[in-house]
């Protein structure tokens, strides 16, 4: 049976509460903000979000219910979605079929966290019962040895060069100094890239991202309920998401979008030629190449070509991370996955914060998270177009 | 290749002691299988009864066939390393203070992946690799990928790994008694693997025993007096040498035959008592609290306490009756002792010899393990990370026995079937 498309689902009124390095506030606070924040965007009452849809990695020990008293909202239609880097895609999917089916109006879909000195350490330790059980007492290095095991038979297997994964870095700093919201906010050369501090190798410095406390949010809704509130919105053509693919992979060199790639291009009418900018979820920038690669950039293990033949700043031949990534603004927990949700309603409706991409019509976004044990769980994509 | 262990220099008495610091000790209990099969030096996963899927990280159902019946079973541990690194930054002090750590991921030839400590003489990934299991100091299981040919001896090559043994190499022991035949055989086996000094206990010193003299040759070797049974003479000792010595040896022990029926009177079980659980207790009490405040005193820390027990502890046997009780006693109380000083990161290990062929043996049909056999799996305890140790085919037996239905034990044992 052929999937149902998503009509006239769009996405609206993109905000971003201020990301800091550490905060003393709670998970709640930031998640508090960006309702507040998307009601004023919105110029809506509290009253009229009726559907929500909270990630959080830091709000234990409340739910999305706890915060539905917290908030003082009173929903219909409620979704927390534990998922890390991929909950800002799974949120849109059920949002979506949400005000679809009418369960609801105007689904918020919120991602935030906050950060303290010790909270890297207290999520790597307890992330997960495998992580636990099996990674974290190797070392304690958390998600840097994972990445570090992606990317070191990555860079075996097809040959990339640190310098690959150095030009996307420098690219998406490039972009991020035009971005007010981003932390980082020096420029970052190629030497520098190459040269930083080793995490784990070959990790260095400028491979990991940088915890934060922030959040992001926008609004599920339907055009007309858009239209009648005067706001800017963005279609959704469509939207993937997968869990554990992949499980016999020795190595994680491939992620759920290579099973459903085909799948969000044919329902998006449209193919990866047309796509005016990416927003991947880039944590390290390993997993950037393993998007342009499953998402049909270029083929399996022709993501160093495919970097050497483009440029990657806004007005580049291959604009991406447009706002600067996690890697370049930070990575305030769950709120990473919605990053580049936000950025790409931000493109195609004319609201940049930073570089805009010319003439942009179609964007997008996918999300990546969970590295439950030896690998990212779950993976997710979206294909949004301008009004 | 790695560099041999030396002698670290002598110590500056003006530097602070540093405080121990252990590896996340936090398991799922499902995980503790896998610390259990470690515990004895084995490496073993949970296996599918029903579909022979091999499962890693340790679960609750079957990752193929969804079946909840997962036993431990050996495994042989080989694969490849596929993926590798060295970890500049950690999160956890126990690690911080020891950067870098090499760790790499490995798929078993079973199919699953395991992440592991890769030891320094393997070579870079991709390679094959053995994965054994070991305690690190959280007394929790580790996996540790070694060279394919390499034994699991190899540990100590490796100085983040040798931190997971309790290798006698320049370490200052305590033997409490030095004079049984499996005491002087524990001396020799401690000196042989290079032990740095070895205080020996003499209980009695006008008993003489053949071969004991001979231990003053020894360039290692110093006899000191110590009576478990006297509160008194264990204090005094531990006075003297309690802040210096890095792994206590309890080789003291009163073993007479018999159970209830054959004796009047309760004075040879009381000696049993006396020496086997109370003295163990004297010790702990002078000893342990040393042990655990030197416990990250450097290369050479305060780092195990070994108990040798017996098979006997783990069921009755009538025909030592009150000697197996007075073992029991000690093993219950080595529990107690490894619970306190777990958190220190000091390793207790208990050895649960079968008969050995002395004196209080005599009339125990072999196979018996000589002392030097004994001394010899004391020994290999120490290097290879593990916690209980049964040496000999009859101890083996006996586990073995005890693990598939203790009960069934009880009966043969008292149908004098051994």
């Amino acid at each position: 049976m052929a999937r149902t498309g998503y009509d006239d689902v769009v996405l609206a009124a993109p905000v971003t509460v201020p990301y800091v390095r550490f905060s003393i506030k709670s998970a709640h606070w930031f998640l508090g903000r960006a309702v507040a924040q998307l009601i004023a965007a919105a110029k809506i009452a509290k009253a009229r979000i009726d559907g929500m849809a909270v990630a959080s990695f830091t709000l234990a020990p409340d739910s999305a219910v706890g915060l539905t008293q917290h908030l003082g909202v009173t929903l219909r239609w409620l979704d927390h979605v534990p998922m890390g880097g991929a909950a800002g895609i799974v949120s849109i999917r059920r949002a979506a079929r949400a005000v679809q089916s009418g369960d609801a109006e105007i689904v918020a879909c919120i991602a935030g966290d906050t950060n303290h000195p010790d909270s890297f350490r207290r999520n790597a330790a307890a992330f997960s019962q495998f992580a636990q059980d099996a990674v974290y007492p190797y070392g304690s290095g958390g998600p840097n040895t994972s990445f570090a095991f992606l990317t070191s038979y990555y860079m075996r297997t097809y040959g990339a060069a640190r310098e690959d994964f150095g030009k996307l870095c420098v690219a998406q700093r490039s972009n991020a100094l035009k971005n007010p919201s981003a932390l980082f906010k020096k420029p970052l050369t190629l030497d520098e890239y190459l040269n930083a501090r080793l995490i784990a190798d070959p990790l260095r410095l400028f491979d990991c991202v940088m915890p934060c406390a922030g959040a992001d949010g926008f609004l599920v809704m339907r055009r007309q309920t858009a239209e009648q509130l005067g706001l800017p919105f963005v279609r959704l053509l469509a939207a993937i998401e997968r869990h554990n693919a992949f499980p016999e992979d020795p190595v994680q060199y491939r992620g759920g979008w290579a099973l459903d790639c085909d799948e969000l291009y044919a329902q998006a009418g449209i193919g990866p030629d047309e796509i005016d900018f990416l927003e991947t979820y880039d944590d390290y920038p390993v997993i950037n190449v393993l998007q342009f690669e499953d998402l049909g950039f270029c083929a399996k293990g022709e993501g160093p070509a495919f970097i050497r033949a483009n440029t990657f700043e806004a007005n580049g031949t291959f604009p991406f991370n447009t706002s600067g990534g996690q890697l370049s603004v930070g990575q305030a927990g769950a709120a990473g996955g919605s990053l580049g949700i936000v950025e790409a309603i931000r493109q195609l409706t004319g609201q940049t914060l930073g570089a805009r991409v010319a003439e942009a019509r179609h964007g997008l976004v996918s999300g990546f998270g969970m590295i439950n044990y030896d690998r990212g769980l779950c993976s997710g994509a979206v294909v949004l177009g301008a009004a | 290749m790695p560099e041999p262990f030396k002698r670290p220099k002598r110590k500056n008495p003006i530097v602070r002691t540093r405080l121990p610091t252990l590896p996340p000790g936090l398991r799922s209990r499902v995980a503790l299988g896998l610390t259990a099969a470690a515990a004895r030096g084995r490496f073993e996963l949970q296996v599918c009864r029903d579909c022979g899927a091999v499962q890693y990280p340790p679960r609750e159902v079957c990752r193929v066939c969804l079946s909840h019946r997962l036993i431990w079973r050996p495994q042989d541990g080989r694969g490849e390393l596929l993926s590798e690194t060295v970890l500049r930054v950690a999160q956890e002090l126990f690690f911080r203070e020891r950067l870098p750590w090499r760790v790499g991921m490995v798929r078993l030839d079973a199919g699953v992946n395991v992440v592991a400590y890769v030891h320094e003489n393997v070579s870079d990934a991709p390679c094959r690799v053995r994965i054994e299991a070991a305690l690190d100091r959280a007394g929790q299981a580790a996996l540790i990928a070694l060279a394919d040919d390499r034994r699991r001896s190899v540990l100590s090559d490796d100085p983040k790994l040798r931190e997971m043994t309790c290798d006698p190499l320049g370490r200052k022991i305590l033997v409490t008694d030095g004079k049984s035949v499996l005491g002087q055989a524990a001396v020799r086996a401690l000196a042989a693997a290079g032990a740095d000094l070895i205080w020996i206990g003499e209980a009695e010193p006008w008993k003489k025993i053949p071969g004991f003299a001979a231990l003053r040759e020894l360039s290692a070797a110093k006899i000191v007096p110590l009576d478990l049974t006297d509160g008194r003479s264990v204090q005094v000792l531990a006075g003297e040498i309690g802040a210096k010595v890095d792994i206590v040896v309890n080789t003291a022990e009163y073993h007479r035959t018999f159970g209830i029926a054959a004796r009047r009177g309760v004075e040879t079980a009381q000696l049993e008592m006396e020496v086997n659980y109370f003295g163990l207790l004297r010790l702990a009490q002078a000893f342990a609290p040393a042990l655990k405040a030197r416990a990250a005193d450097g290369p050479t820390n305060a780092i195990a306490w070994v108990n040798v027990l017996s098979i006997f502890a783990l069921a009755n046997y009538p025909a030592h009756g009150t000697y197996s009780a007075s073992k029991a006693a000690a093993f219950s109380l080595s529990q107690t002792l490894r619970a306190e000083l777990r958190p220190a990161g000091v390793r207790v290990i208990n050895l649960f010899p079968g008969p050995v062929d002395d004196e209080w043996d005599q009339l125990e049909l072999p196979p018996k393990l000589s002392p030097a056999a004994v001394a010899a799996a004391l020994v290999a305890a120490l290097k290879d990370s593990v916690e209980d140790v049964y040496p000999g085919d009859v101890a083996q037996d006996w586990l073995a026995r005890h693990l598939d239905n203790a009960k069934a034990l009880e009966r043969e044992l008292s149908e004098g079937n051994r």
